[in-house]
């Protein structure tokens, strides 16, 4: 029997599970998946918690109801990858050798990793959004909040999800408004990038709604530590911002297995093919989702885009087939902004955000780089397609790859 | 691509400043970026880390990030933003002469 192994049973793990067991032949492939977790997580739910919009079983789900038959699930934690050897050591004790490995082990926060803010302040009046723990007690928190000044914070790039933060303070202003505190709440946005976004349209789009809401922007802001007593947060070259209600993004890194196992770099990221998806160190070894260090965004929708690429290259390699390099870093984030709308941003490696009409050209329903209700529903449809189509592996209406068609270059 | 004129020299520019030949770089054209960038002189300590940038940027074809300067090269971040203020990573990486560091996205 050949092995196919795959480490991590989240977005990325499950879509390649659902999208391999149907094609390779069971009598030939034998397909296991390794997770240390139960449930599911539906991560982005989890900007909606701390506003009461959903609540922890809106966003879980039993894993294994989303693998399909035919696929052993290992339900541990991953002790070390062992590469040259072709096999990976699990905490229960197995030992699993593989042909070929599929990792998606994701990334995660640490906020250890900034001084100050796991002293004192942390989950009292510094909360992160990114777990579930930390979205709950966040709700549990803004349900008393009188108010005063929310200062939200990226620590460093990159983060998963990077409209998240920005989604955050438009949620926050729209809840402050409807709790008809408002004008009792400051918001503050502070980012060590030069504006509200990386890519210059959208930055320049989304911080004119930062201004619109009263939300102030700090850029270039690289925070050196929490100083939890004083309430501020401070910067490396000094800039201080005192807060009363501190919303961090921590530093994202990928999970600890990989740097157990020397595969990573300075983040526990995996030096990834960007076009191929195929580990640059090892030819037997694919990479998937937040694990990779491609410079795309790390999401849902990114991993979907990628696990189309990486499911033809996987059945190529396995017929000694050339790879084809053809992940051009599509993402497509529908960022909410309060009061019912929406935004939309498309884009890829080369082509920043534009406007225009998504999926169909002219038509839309959604529309690209600009403020609607029916952007908002595309955002609130997506746990649906999240559960239903995404993670099975069904194809959406959506090609891997982005499309020109339906978008304005703006001069 | 604009054309831009250090000390007499004629070298090619991206739109926000940074080489677009690697082979038009040398100390002497770091020296010139260096005042552009509002630091008149670079001290060992400069060199140091603009020599880091230079020998990481060959060996793995892009710009190390603070982390990797701090980590694998030893310099403290602290101590960075002291010699490059105000974006350390893009700074250096323009007066080594290496194209703008991949911000994420
Ligand atoms: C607040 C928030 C909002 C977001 N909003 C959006 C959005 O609107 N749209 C969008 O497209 N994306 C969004 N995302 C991002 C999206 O959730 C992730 O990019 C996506 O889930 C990544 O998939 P993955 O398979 O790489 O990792 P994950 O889905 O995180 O899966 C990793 C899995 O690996 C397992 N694992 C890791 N290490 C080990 C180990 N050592 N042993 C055993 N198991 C291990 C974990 O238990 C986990 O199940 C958001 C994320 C957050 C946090």
């Amino acid at each position: 029997m050949k092995k196919l192994l795959i480490l991590g049973a989240g977005t990325g793990g499950t879509i390649m599970a659902n999208k391999l067991r149907p094609v390779l032949d069971p009598l030939e492939w034998d397909i296991t998946i390794v997770d240390q977790e139960e449930v599911h997580y539906y991560q982005p739910g989890f900007l909606f918690i701390p506003f009461g919009i959903y609540n922890r079983n809106d966003v879980i789900k039993p894993k294994r109801d989303f693998l399909p038959a035919g696929v052993n699930v290992e339900m541990s934690g991953i002790e070390v990858i062992e590469p040259e050897k072709s096999r990976v050591k699990l905490d229960n004790g197995k030992t699993l050798e593989y042909d070929y490995l599929i990792i998606s082990t994701g990334s995660k926060i640490h906020p250890e990793e900034t001084p100050g803010m796991l002293e004192g302040g942390w989950r009292q009046n510094i909360f992160d959004f990114y777990t579930i723990d930390g979205a709950v007690s966040l709700a549990n928190f803004l349900k008393y909040w009188e108010g005063g000044r929310m200062v939200l914070n990226i620590v460093e790039m990159p983060i998963k999800c990077p409209v998240a933060p920005l989604e955050f303070v438009f949620l926050a202003d729209w809840w402050f408004t409807e709790q008809g505190m408002r004008d009792k709440v400051e918001i503050f946005f502070v980012t060590p990038l030069p504006g509200a976004f990386t890519k210059p349209l959208a930055a320049k789009f989304l911080g004119n709604f930062l201004e619109k809401k009263n939300i102030r922007l700090v850029p270039d802001f690289s925070i050196e530590r929490v100083d939890p007593d004083k309430q501020k947060i401070i910067s490396y070259d000094e800039q201080e911002i005192e807060y009363d209600l501190l919303v961090p993004i921590p530093t994202n890194m990928g999970d600890e297995v990989i740097a157990r196992s020397g595969m990573g770099d300075e983040l526990n990221f995996i030096p990834t093919d960007k076009h191929t998806l195929q580990s640059k160190n090892y030819e037997n070894i694919f990479v998937i989702g937040d694990a990779t260090d491609l410079p795309s965004s790390k999401a849902g929708s990114v991993a979907h885009f990628e696990s189309e690429v990486l499911f033809e290259n996987i059945l190529r390699a396995i017929d000694k087939r050339p790879l084809l390099p053809k992940f051009d870093g599509h993402a497509n984030c529908f960022i909410e902004s309060g009061f019912g709308k929406g935004i939309l941003i498309d884009f890829n490696y080369d082509v920043e955000p534009l406007p225009g009409k998504f999926p169909l050209p002219g038509i839309g329903p959604f529309s690209l780089l600009e403020e609607t209700k029916m952007n908002h529903w595309g955002k609130m449809m997506f746990r649906w397609m999240y559960w239903n189509l995404l993670l099975k592996g069904a194809e959406l209406p959506i090609e891997a790859q982005m499309n020109m068609a339906g978008k304005r270059r703006v001069a | 691509m604009p054309v831009k004129d250090f000390n007499g020299k004629q070298v090619q520019v991206d739109d926000e400043g940074y080489l677009v030949n690697q082979a038009d770089w040398d100390e002497e054209l770091a020296k010139a970026i260096a005042k552009e960038e509002g630091i008149e002189e670079l001290t060992e300590a400069h060199w140091k880390v603009i020599h880091f940038m230079r020998k990481e940027y060959q060996e793995k074809g892009t710009a190390p990030s603070i982390r990797r300067l701090k980590n694998t090269g030893g310099i403290p971040v602290k101590e960075l933003y002291n010699l490059f203020p105000g974006g350390p990573a893009k700074k250096a990486a323009k007066i080594a002469g290496l194209p703008k560091p991949q911000g994420c996205v």
